[in-house]
């Protein structure tokens, strides 16, 4: 994979309003229009941030030409996950073998208390 | 106790959140004592820690290197430690061996303690994603299939405001 390719990607959703439209995205495609309604912002701040996401290739625009909804495009939201997976199992592994350690710390202070 | 949190609160920086049911002295003894340290921070099954060197104090130097046991493959990482502030808040820089790692990252350790449970956020800054993504990819890929679950609980976890 392309660095700058990833860097958009997280950059685009490191976004809350960005984060939020795709989560709208995830369940159907969507206008413009449907996406600014549970935003307190304007159509054109909506497009603005539309752009980012597009640009990252996060999504896409359907073919009604009056409409263009935008929809997921859940491929490049795949490699984000599965980054984020792969980093979250090896820190969930190590924080695992830490609870265990703990709980021999926690044992051996107790052993020495009076 | 409870799971890991992971999120990614700007476009280079990575926290997780992870509550222990110990006290943070503990915890924090779990990072500053090699002998501790080498017994739990190992990544996926199949790797050891034969090295972790740590020097404890600001401007000291830590170096630690993993070996996967059957490969024999080699990963070194290191770097400075730049605040301490016992027992609840370390930074360090971090740097991996390989030239391919472009530039250094930047670990800020946060332990907070309530009621005898430790509630630590690591949080990390670095220059590129790429760079941990080849870090991860190098040996220590731990061959996770992509999960739709995970990212609707990643994105559900960090709350949408009105207004960018």
């Amino acid at each position: 994979m392309q660095a700058n390719r990833l860097d958009a990607t997280f950059a685009a959703l490191a976004d809350p309003t960005r984060r939020a439209i795709l989560a709208r995205l995830a369940s159907g495609e969507a206008s413009v229009t449907e996406l600014a309604e549970p935003f307190a912002m304007s159509q054109p701040a909506i497009s603005k941030h539309l752009k980012v996401l597009e640009r990252a290739g996060l999504i896409s625009r359907g073919r009604d030409a009056q409409r263009r909804p935008r929809r997921l495009e859940p491929k490049r939201l795949g490699e984000a996950t599965k980054w984020l997976e792969r980093y979250r199992r090896l820190w969930e592994g190590n924080y695992q073998r830490l609870d265990a350690l703990l709980e021999q710390l926690k044992a051996k202070e107790k052993k020495w208390e009076p | 106790m409870g799971t890991l949190k992971l999120t990614t609160p700007s476009d280079r920086e990575i926290a997780m959140t992870r509550v222990f049911d110990a006290p943070r002295q503990l915890v924090f003894d779990a990072h500053t004592k090699p002998d501790l340290v080498r017994q739990w921070l190992l990544g996926p099954p199949g790797w050891s820690m034969p090295v972790c060197e740590m020097d404890v104090r600001v401007g000291g130097k830590y170096r630690y290197v993993w070996r996967h046991d059957r490969e024999g493959t080699e990963m070194g990482m290191g770097g400075v430690y730049r605040e301490i502030v016992a027992p609840e808040r370390i930074v360090n820089t971090e740097k991996f061996d390989e030239s391919w790692y472009p530039g250094e990252a930047v670990d800020t350790l946060v332990l907070v303690e309530q009621r005898g449970k430790t509630t630590l956020t690591l949080t990390v800054r670095y220059e590129s994603w790429e760079a941990r993504d080849a870090v991860l990819k190098s040996g220590m890929e731990s061959g996770v299939a992509a999960s739709y679950d995970r990212l609707a609980e990643l994105l559900a976890s960090t709350p949408a405001r009105g207004r960018a």
